[in-house]
């Protein structure tokens, strides 16, 4: 299995790599939405609960550009059938995707959270840069599973770009909820504090409910 | 112990549906372990249907189907891995080169890598193997597709046109690999009755879903391969 998902990675990251058609489109936009915030809100910085939901609706939308390509290239160039055709386990498709997503999900963080810190946020990041990163690696593994999940779902209807988001939104709201909420104590200008330990619980426990009924539904949305 | 006479492929009463239409209807027959199937038929026939049915792509909807000893849907996994299948889609990556497209596949399939450049030799692409398959041209990528369906040495080839991009040198080329002389047992959807029927053991000519002529090759009349596509 291991060997399997090295080479659906592999090949997932080197026709990211040629094409470019995620990365750098989640990248922009998500910047491009902060400096929009920025002159939007009237507001040189913004700090707390406000500076929590502008980074993760950001994050969230940016992510779904790369949810809804994450199987546009298996669908139309064959490479399901490819795959199918293979005596491999079908989960390591959904583990290779989960980590392109997740991938995908680092790279975009490390220009947007730089960009958003450097464009609206008041305190200064270094100081919740730790913390922040474990709701960030908590925050991504649930949009990671559900993103892959959605998509691999909605590749194969006629409406895939709005079926994708459509589906995806509703169920990543616990996600973001959860995420802003860890995330707000963390950006505030007084008295700033680590996040709310419940908050990364059930961040937690959100993606292992998500990860296990993508485990049992993969292979049927695979199938003919 | 697998005999002359062992069976690769056995189908009885096959039927595959898209919705309310009838894709494949009852098709029956018995395929021999090296022996040739040619699918003749118009478009719409259900040749396409009838081969990702047997790649385990497509669930049947009724009858059996026993490839390989297996039956269908219900032992796929048994199957694949023992089939090599070359559609219209060569089922390769344009961004990626021939040798990454191979590579991939070959790891999906636990193949060596020495079978990657013993096959780029085979279709006589080693020269542009480090080029993405977006810049060579049709005939080229069908090479590749071809060395992709033979990669992992499968037991049944189905073959949906498989000549179709290439020119007759590339026809001469790849006709070791999923020729005659390869010695598989092949499955090969055709519009060209003359040279399928050349190779072929057996024929099957479907219409509407329907196996209208199925007959072993010798036997078959050019007029009922006429009534086929009128």
């Amino acid at each position: 299995m291991s060997r399997t998902v090295a080479a659906l990675l592999r090949k997932e990251l080197l026709v990211e790599l040629r094409t470019l058609e995620s990365v750098p489109g989640m990248a922009l936009f998500a910047v491009s939405t902060f400096v929009v915030f920025h002159f939007a809100l009237n507001r040189s910085t913004v700090d707390g609960d406000l500076a929590a939901g502008i980074l993760w609706v950001t994050l969230l939308f940016a992510a779904m550009l790369g949810v809804n390509r994450l199987f546009v290239a298996d669908a139309d160039q064959g490479g399901f059938d490819g795959f199918l055709l293979a005596p491999v386990d079908r989960s390591a498709m959904l583990l290779a995707k989960v980590l392109t997503l997740l991938a995908y999900l680092a790279v975009l963080e490390l220009v947007a959270v730089p960009a958003f810190a450097l464009l609206l946020l008041a305190p200064p990041i270094g100081q919740a840069l730790p913390d922040l990163l474990w709701v960030l690696a908590l925050a991504d593994l649930g949009v990671a599973v559900i993103g892959t999940l959605v998509a691999a779902l909605a590749v194969r209807t006629r409406a895939r770009d709005l079926l994708g988001p459509l589906l995806a939104l509703p169920l990543l709201v616990p996600v973001v909820i959860g995420a802003a909420r860890a995330t707000s104590p963390l950006l505030t200008l007084t008295h700033p504090s680590g996040p709310a330990a419940r908050w990364l619980l059930t961040l937690g426990l959100y993606d292992l409910v998500f990860g296990l009924i993508a485990y049992a539904l993969f292979d049927f949305l695979l199938e003919d | 112990m697998p005999g002359a006479t062992e069976a690769v492929l056995q189908l009885d009463g096959l039927s595959r549906h898209y919705g309310e239409r009838e894709a494949l209807s009852g098709v029956s027959l018995t395929l021999e372990r090296g022996h040739t199937l040619l699918v003749l038929g118009p478009n719409g026939a259900g040749k396409t249907t009838l081969l990702r049915v047997l790649a385990t792509l497509l669930r049947p909807h009724g009858g059996s189907a026993q490839v390989l000893g297996h039956e269908l849907p219900g032992e796929a996994w048994a199957v694949r891995g023992r089939i090599g299948l070359l559609g219209h889609e060569p089922l390769l990556y344009r961004e990626l080169t021939a040798r990454e497209n191979l590579t991939y596949h070959a790891r999906l399939h636990g193949v060596g890598a020495e079978r990657v450049q013993e096959m780029l030799e085979a279709v006589a692409l080693t020269g542009r193997a480090a080029e993405p398959l977006r810049t060579l041209s049709r005939g080229m990528v069908q090479r590749v597709g071809v060395a992709r369906a033979v990669l992992h040495d499968p037991e049944l080839l189905l073959l949906d046109e498989p000549t179709s991009n290439l020119d007759p040198a590339a026809i001469e080329l790849t006709a070791q690999l999923i020729g005659a002389q390869s010695g598989r047992t092949r499955v090969i959807c055709s519009h060209d009755p003359a040279r399928g029927l050349a190779e072929a053991d057996l024929v099957l000519g479907l219409r509407e879903g329907r196996a209208e002529v199925l007959a072993p090759a010798a036997a078959v009349r050019e007029d009922q391969i006429a009534e086929l596509y009128r």
